[in-house]
């Protein structure tokens, strides 16, 4: 019997796209909280502003983890 | 100039693949898979431009700075004031140089991902970013061992915690601060390079792919290449933080290496 429908192609799309949820919440957070912060206390802007990249670098991380992964391990499975 | 990209009209491969990373030799003796490729060139250029840039602009300082001094100049303090002294203390002062070094060259590999001709990052090759890594790797746990002798060990490894926290925390600590601080200063500069260009030639191929297959999608294609120009201003920003960003960790793992205590 032929299948019904079927999905051709790479299922790594579907695969980074769901891994992208976490960091991309994370980014959000990151930024959110350095606004909040700054909207409250403006002197303090620059002194969080390091710590801001280092937190948004560190969440980002997680998503140029899952580019680098799919390459890594396209084909397997 | 990748090759591929400067087939115009005929067929066009897409999607763009890892072999796109991976260009021929640029020198006419050796064969096509000589080592001498434009990642190479970039490389050398990158190191040429900065070594000459710093030495003809600090030659003959003046009180008031010529142009050139005044760029100089200002990329040092400002690697300087903003991320060494910031992060690690007064005792920042000390890795400035390198902290420059290190922020300039990273900046410059990074900037050929969008200069017109060039457009290939050679940091999108896993190897440079690799390297940079090892460097600061080894640096901060050097300087810790030269802080805190054998004792760093015990300083970079058992956080204050009760005792029976103690056999999580330990591997935790461990796999976080030697394996991966190391890894992810790599995969993140690489990763941000490789999906840059990616994202380029998507937008760049797709355009050609679309007006091939379909004459009416003319418009679509061109809507793809303007999306490319918009594309490349949002690189040039991935560019610049990532040289930062870079930077900055390097800097917050050296002070975290000096630190006193937690």
């Amino acid at each position: 019997m032929a299948p019904l429908a079927e999905v051709v192609g790479s299922t790594a799309a579907i695969g980074y796209g769901l891994a992208a949820i976490g960091p991309g919440i994370g980014v959000g957070l990151v930024f959110a909280a350095y606004i909040q912060s700054t909207a409250r206390q403006p002197e303090s802007a620059r002194i969080t502003q390091p710590f801001l990249w280092i937190g948004f670098a560190v969440v980002e991380v997680l998503a140029l983890l899952g580019i680098a992964f799919g390459f890594i391990w396209a084909g397997e499975l | 100039m990748t090759g591929r990209t400067i087939v115009l009209a005929s067929e066009v491969p897409f999607p763009p693949s890892v072999e796109d990373f991976y260009l021929p030799s640029i020198v006419p003796w050796g064969g096509h898979d000589y080592w001498f490729t434009k990642i190479t060139l970039l490389l050398w250029i990158t190191v040429a431009m900065l070594i000459i840039f710093f030495l003809v602009a600090y030659r003959k300082p003046k009180l008031v700075p010529t142009k050139r001094q005044w760029l100089a100049e200002s990329i040092y303090g400002f690697v300087r004031n903003n991320i060494a002294v910031d992060m690690i203390g007064k005792e920042g002062v000390r890795f400035a140089p390198y902290l420059t070094t290190l922020f300039c060259f990273i900046f410059v590999m990074n900037l050929w991902g969008i200069v017109p001709m060039a457009q290939i990052s050679p940091n999108s090759h896993i190897a440079f970013p690799i390297i940079l890594a090892l460097i600061s790797w080894v640096m901060f746990i050097y300087l810790g061992f030269k802080r805190h002798g054998i004792g760093y060990i015990k300083f970079a490894l058992v956080p204050p915690a009760p005792w029976f926290i103690l056999p999580i925390l330990v591997p935790i600590e461990f796999f976080s601060n030697f394996i991966v601080r190391p890894f992810s200063l790599a995969i993140r500069l690489f990763a941000n390079m490789f999906a840059g260009h990616m994202l380029l030639l998507v937008f760049t191929l797709g355009g050609f792919a679309m007006i091939n297959a379909n004459a009416l999608l003319t418009p679509i294609s061109i809507l793809s290449w303007l999306m490319t120009i918009a594309l490349t201003f949002l690189d040039f920003a991935v560019i610049a933080l990532q040289a930062y960003v870079f930077t900055v960790l390097t800097a917050s793992y050296i002070q975290g290496s000096l630190a006193e205590s937690h």
